[in-house]
């Protein structure tokens, strides 16, 4: 049996990649299941996806324990224990990073030693709605490495999966991902299917007697007052808004309003952007009256704080 | 006949198309919304007939179904979890109406603490409202009962709501292929709702669940429910066998997975019962002699089937994802008084609480519950019930037990 695992943020395409793949495998005569699992239904939020397939029924359910393939498309999340982008990963587990950076230097941070591949795939682009296609790319890159999905099956899978959104958008995403495809073809077939685990030889599960806490401990209650200022939920941010203040008519009250986080301050009838906070919904940039908040993709704005964080030390820039 | 993947939700959404359902009341929760988008967007589009109206609650929701149902339409409708136990009131009252309907929950965890993810709570918590209960273990099934369901509400022997389950996420959001039967082959199965006197009409009024002071025909209008609800097991034998000859799928009121030859027995209801499917093949391999039996109608309880196949085993594990505070598992506490005084009962039930919200119950755990079960029936010791968590699973609340504490001593000074 095939288990592959989807890692990214809502909003990248995950749940998109593991139906593309699943429906290929269907296709290709597999039996499959795929399924998508989050917690905070947000863009931006850490998101998993998983598709198995074998020729014989499934009845393996849930969250795949050992994966046989790992693919990252948002670099940010492997730090992440939430994310579990590591969880139960063995020396048989290839990693697909989508990362500029070597697979060396991956290999070497991760202490992984299995196969890393990485690919290079914009996960934001330049336009804000280019970013579902990471989706369509990590599927064709998953779908060349299991080498028993064909380029054919592949296009027949997008067509499938993505035809309600029309012409221009099932074009984009097949070339994304036949590109991608393309990019594995060195690497075809380096999956392989894992096996079963046996009932002979197996590790015990360390189950303990669970012990009495009263309920001063076992209310799950936390008792402190705006606790979820401490969570950087900035950090969920695929895209970044920024107020151009030569625009801002200082309305003061559309942006901050419509701000469904409350990341928005108004200081002296000037709107801030708490990015601590912002998850990069981009509401504010639609609703905005003179179209004064753009929207630019949150690597590309981070590369330039660092540009500008070297420049301000004296370092390179 | 179509194969193609489909989520659980999409299944049940096919279910009350391909049963032609006139009206379809509706409230959003995750994680069953999806089926009432697809029934709405098909609604929309033209593709289906009949009418989906959103309600203000899920209280009204079961209000509006069973008054739709009692003019004697067909009606569908679906929910979760909080929304289950918001409309608890109406599903009693509804059920004593005797207007049939079918009723899809998303099984997922009950507050406090909140989630998203499943288990049994919720839906048990309906076990005793007159509704009657199917279990699914997979999507294919979801459709399938959903139109079973519908024969077996509408079956003059019966004539009460029926409640379709399926787990959240496990089933709800994963896409497995499944078979669409033909909307006339559908059709020919389901038939038409013969109503006779279910005829409540505008300008024609009648009374409906009529107030009766004194025991003597309170207890005679709630004794005929649960006759009507026992009739359901000879009714649903008929209409399984009957599916099964429509579009070869045998769905019995319980599953008996490998269980001709086995000492051994897990006991389970829902999608989690497929894992022990997997377990049970791993462990014939290994040489045991072990197979699953999963109800998949849990009310009415077949219990002279249960009764039949678990007698005569050495040792049976009953794995439920539920819990009865200060009891323990449901269907453990069923399946003792089902076994209770009966010669060839399993000398040994023993009882496992697992996949509570969702949490995973891992192959090695089937494993481990097997050999549990083997020490047990050769110690002659029934052990003590246990839940399936671990060492690292406490690590980790402890940590979070942690986090909280420093935050109540850092930000919570000025509430001390």
């Amino acid at each position: 049996m095939y288990r592959i695992r989807f890692h990214g943020r809502g909003g990248q395409g995950m749940k998109t990649a593991s139906r593309i793949l699943g429906t290929a495998f269907f296709l290709a005569g597999y039996e499959v299941q795929d399924a998508p699992r989050y917690g905070a239904e947000r863009r931006g939020a850490p998101i998993f996806a998983y598709v198995r397939a074998d020729k014989a029924p499934i009845n393996e359910r849930g969250i795949i324990n050992h994966p046989d393939l790992v693919i990252v498309a948002d670099e940010s999340l492997v730090p992440v224990p939430a994310a579990g982008v590591l969880a139960g990963i063995t020396e048989n587990t290839l990693m697909l990073i989508n990362s500029s950076e070597k697979e060396q230097t991956w290999k070497a941070r991760l202490n992984h030693s299995g196969t890393i591949l990485t690919l290079p795939v914009a996960t934001g682009g330049v336009e804000k709605a280019d970013l579902p296609f990471a989706g369509a790319a990590c599927a064709g890159a998953a779908a060349c490495l299991t080498g028993v999905i064909t380029e054919a099956v592949l296009k027949q899978a997008i067509e499938s999966e993505l035809a309600e959104l029309g012409a221009e958008v099932v074009e984009k995403n097949l070339n994304n991902a036949l590109d991608a495809y393309q990019a594995m073809l060195p690497h075809a077939g380096e999956v392989e299917e894992g096996s079963q685990v046996s009932a002979d030889s197996y590790q015990l599960p360390d189950w303990i007697d669970l012990p009495f806490d009263d309920a001063r401990i076992s209310a799950p209650a936390i008792h402190a007052a705006a606790t979820s200022v401490m969570v950087k939920t900035g950090l969920w941010r695929t895209q970044r808004p920024i107020i151009d203040y030569d625009h801002c008519k200082g309305c003061w009250w559309v942006c901050s309003s419509y701000c469904p986080d409350g990341a928005i301050n108004v200081v002296d009838a000037r709107p801030i952007i708490d990015y601590d906070h912002c998850k990069g919904c981009m509401v504010c940039v639609a609703q905005c009256p003179p179209h004064a908040i753009e929207a630019i993709p949150e690597k590309q704005a981070q590369a330039a704080d660092e540009q500008a964080r070297l420049a301000a030390i004296g370092g390179p820039a | 006949m179509t194969r193609t993947l489909l989520t659980g939700n999409a299944a049940a959404a096919w279910g009350a198309r391909l049963a032609g359902v006139d009206y379809v009341p509706a409230f959003p929760i995750t994680p069953q919304t999806e089926i009432i988008e697809t029934l709405a967007n098909w609604i929309d589009s033209g593709e289906m007939r009949g009418r989906l109206v959103t309600l203000e609650s899920e209280h009204s929701m079961v209000t509006a179904a069973g008054s739709a149902a009692a003019t004697g339409v067909r009606v569908f409708s679906a929910t979760s979890s909080q929304g289950l136990l918001y409309a608890m009131e109406m599903l009693y009252t509804v059920s004593g109406w005797r207007a049939p309907f079918v009723l899809t929950n998303v099984s997922r965890g009950l507050s406090s603490p909140i989630t998203l993810e499943p288990d049994h709570n919720d839906i048990l918590a309906a076990r005793d409202s007159g509704f009657l209960q199917i279990h699914c273990a997979s999507c294919q099934e979801v459709l399938d009962s959903t139109l079973i369901a519908y024969r077996l509400a509408e079956d003059e022997r019966v004539r009460l709501p029926v409640i379709v389950n399926l787990d959240g996420f496990y089933l709800s959001f994963t896409r497995e292929p499944v078979e669409i039967p033909d909307a006339d082959a559908a059709r020919q199965f389901v038939g038409s709702f013969d109503a006779e006197n279910i005829r409540f009409r505008a300008s024609a009024p009648e009374s409906h669940a009529v107030a009766v002071l004194g025991g003597g025909p309170y207890s005679y209008f709630r004794y005929e429910t649960h006759l009507a609800a026992i009739n359901g097991l000879a009714v649903y034998d008929e209409i399984a066998d009957e599916f099964h000859q429509h579009f070869g799928r045998r769905h019995d009121a319980v599953e008996a997975y490998r269980v001709d030859d086995a000492d051994y027995l897990f006991v389970m209801m829902g999608s989690f019962a497929s894992k022990a499917r997997e377990a049970v093949d791993r462990l014939r391999e290994a040489g045991w002699a072990i197979g699953l039996a999963r109800p998949r109608l849990l009310r009415p309880l077949p219990a002279a089937l249960l009764q039949q196949l678990l007698a005569d085993r050495k040792g049976v594990a009953v794995i439920d994802q539920n819990i009865s505070m200060g009891m323990g598992g449901v269907l453990h506490s069923e399946l003792a008084s089902v076994l209770y005084g009966r010669n060839n009962a399993p000398p040994v039930l023993a009882s496992f609480i697992g996949g509570l919200g969702g949490r995973d119950i891992s192959t090695e755990e089937f494993f481990e519950i097997a050999q549990v079960l083997r020490q047990a029936v050769e110690s002659g010791q029934t052990p003590p019930p246990r839940l399936l968590f671990t060492e690292t699973e406490l690590r980790e609340v402890r940590k979070l037990q942690a986090i909280a504490q420093v935050e109540r001593s850092q930000l919570g000074e000025t509430n001390d």
